[in-house]
């Protein structure tokens, strides 16, 4: 009973991650409708500045943790504002291959210039447990499911309460109608695309402690997309849901069952998902009109 | 400009347009024929490579130019079909009966994925695809006791009746052979109903619906005939690698798949040709530019997905017809040519198009 307990917390642990990097997909998508293939990446070249500034440069955790996001965003505008703006209005399957496109480029980037090497990250919270009734929760993944509920509250109120959160939400619904309303969606769509990278480093970071960081991380992001699809895309408690979702799935088909499983597990939900509900758990039913 | 000018039925039922394009495709031929009396061994492995990667070009080809699904899967293809052969030749079963069998049994998993999958649309069958994709990487990996699992598995080298085909020329020739057949049955394909309706699909799946085409089933048909070629190009495949190994097959080849289709150009069998021959180039490229590159540059495994990235990326935005669609443009211009205009291909200006319909 405790050991259920224990593996499904680090399994919402792990989830919480999944969890926040599908929400970049998410709000990519939501937003312009681009699927960003990109965004396992986003989240490894975000670790690994991080990673840089604090190990290497001797910084302040939080403090190179806000230059790490700050960087990243700036980044991710720019990627809008010089590449993916250029392929709007192109069919699907252009913006597909521009991510992945794109994620080859930063990918290869970061090895350039970091190499091979995987590395760790000490966080300010990593050294003690806590205990209940003979569970025991790590810091580290606490932090991992406080780091993901504060960031997701946060921008609950932005978007929910704040003229830039109300200006995007527009955006995102009817791009035209907001022209007309005066809203600068381009302008927004590259704020979009900032904060998603600022999310994915977010995201990096805190999944430092539990995994290395090296060139070869984005690849959490094909689990990322199984949790955007259980949750139905385009819904934003749906991608952290899914995640959760995603995460427990792979930590019990990793226990009960051998490890091919694991490895298998999310796509295996992410295929029964698009089979059976494609609509998610959150995602509104769509029906075609002609 | 040339005009042809037909008088006869038969030049509609034709497969080429005109008598330059017999001349120039015959020396082509010839020019094939006659390779390996010039070619040293090594590049004309790399031509074989380049043969057998048109032959999976054509499959994807088929289902994303041609019936425009997004297909991330092809690699999950190819590894069936390079798996198939090497377990069939093992447990002894002759090269001529393993090849096709290993192609149909690829192409009949395509069809038994493609009925539930192509329900779904856009990048729902992208990411589908990728789980497919995924799921089946770790098949091979962890059925240990036909692939080998981890370790790999050797292939045996094909021999057809005592024959063996496991010299450059010979390998070459088989190669050569497969490359010209499968383009020829594919480009006569595309031209029966099916392939019609494939177009018909991929240009508006709505009018085709409405004008009775089963969506269902011809989507399911083209994955079917996309993972037969694919399976084909594994078999092949797996005699060019002699040792297989699972991430051989893994996310990275089904991306390469797709970027051989769109910088040879989307939707033309051509370019299914100039798409081979860009994938394998660019590393034979890279590696003899590399003694002009300072050490710290060229010693960088990175530099080939980057460059690919790169190249990628640059295509989309700038060329989405790709190398064939630039060739026209570069034929049309010489053939009428002081009066070329800048509008000639000119894209329309587009707007976004939601794909969320409420």
């Amino acid at each position: 009973m405790i050991e259920t307990i224990q593996f499904t917390i680090n399994g919402i642990a792990v989830g919480c991650i999944y969890g926040l990097v599908a929400l970049g997909f998410v709000l990519i998508y939501k937003a312009g409708e681009v699927v960003n293939f990109a965004q396992g990446d986003m989240m490894m070249l975000g670790a690994m500045l991080a990673v840089t500034l604090i190990v290497t440069y001797k910084l302040d955790y939080w403090l190179g943790l806000a230059i790490a996001i700050a960087l990243m965003m700036a980044l991710g505008a720019l990627i809008d504002a010089t590449v993916v703006r250029r392929i709007v209005g192109f069919p699907q399957f252009s913006t597909v291959m521009l991510t992945l496109g794109l994620g080859f480029i930063l990918r290869s980037a970061a090895s350039f210039v970091w190499g091979p090497d995987a590395r760790t990250l000490d966080t300010p919270f990593s050294a003690g447990v806590w205990r209940f009734m003979g569970v025991t929760v790590s810091h580290t993944y606490a932090s991992l499911i406080i780091g993901t509920f504060a960031l997701c509250a946060v921008l609950f109120v932005v978007f929910k309460y704040t003229r830039i959160g109300n200006a995007m939400q527009a955006a995102s619904e009817n791009q035209l109608a907001a022209y007309y309303m005066g809203i600068p969606v381009k302008a927004y769509l590259s704020l979009v695309w900032a904060i998603s990278a600022g999310v994915s480093t977010c995201a990096g970071v805190l999944l430092a402690p539990v995994a290395l960081v090296d060139v070869n991380m984005g690849s959490i992001g094909l689990k990322a997309f199984a949790a955007a699809v259980v949750g139905g895309f385009g819904s934003i408690p749906g991608a952290l849901v899914g995640g959760i979702v995603i995460g427990l799935v792979e930590m019990y088909a990793g226990i009960k069952l051998d490890t091919a499983w694991r490895d298998a597990s999310p796509y295996l939900v992410l295929l029964a998902v698009l089979l059976l509900m494609p609509q998610g758990i959150f995602g509104s039913s769509i029906r075609k009109k002609v | 400009m040339r005009y042809v000018f037909k008088t006869r039925y038969e030049q509609d039922l034709s497969l080429t347009r005109h008598g330059g394009d017999v001349f120039w495709y015959s020396i082509l031929l010839i020019g094939a024929a006659f390779l390996p009396l010039v070619m040293g061994s090594y590049q004309l492995g790399e031509l074989s490579l380049l043969l057998i990667w048109v032959i999976g070009g054509l499959g994807t080809m088929i289902v994303v130019g041609y019936s425009g699904q997004i297909s991330l899967g092809q690699a999950a293809f190819i590894g069936l079909g390079a798996y198939a052969h090497a377990v069939m030749l093992k447990i002894g079963i002759p090269f001529l009966l393993s090849l096709p069998a290993s192609a149909l049994l690829a192409g009949a998993m395509g069809l038994a994925i493609g009925m539930p999958l192509t329900r779904l649309h856009g990048i729902y069958l992208a990411i589908g695809t990728l789980a497919f994709a995924s799921v089946a990487e770790q098949i091979f990996a962890h059925w240990e006791g036909v692939t080998g699992g981890l370790r790999g598995m050797a292939v045996q080298p094909p021999e057809i009746m005592g024959l063996k085909l496991d010299s450059g020329p010979s390998f070459y020739y088989l190669c050569l052979a497969l490359a010209i057949a499968c383009p020829l049955g594919v480009i006569n394909w595309l031209r029966s109903p099916t392939g019609r309706a494939l177009i018909a699909i991929r240009d508006s799946e709505i009018a085709a619906k409405s004008m009775g085409v089963n969506i269902v089933y011809y989507k399911a048909v083209a994955f079917s005939a996309s993972a037969f070629l694919s399976g084909l190009m594994g078999a092949l495949l797996a005699h060019k690698i002699s040792y297989l190994a699972p991430e051989t097959f893994g996310p990275l080849l089904s991306i390469q798949m797709l970027m051989l289709v769109v910088v040879g150009g989307l939707g033309a069998v051509h370019g299914a040709y100039f798409g081979a021959a860009f994938i394998v180039m660019l590393p034979v490229a890279i590696s003899a530019a590399k003694q002009f590159m300072p050490q710290s540059i060229s010693q960088q495994p990175a530099i080939e997905p980057g460059l690919f990235g790169i190249i990628l990326v640059l295509f989309i935005i700038f060329e989405p017809t790709g190398m064939y669609g630039r060739w026209q443009k570069i034929k049309y211009f010489f053939a009428v040519f002081p009066l070329y205009k800048v509008a000639s291909f000119r894209r329309q200006k587009t707007y976004m198009r939601t794909e969320r319909l409420k």
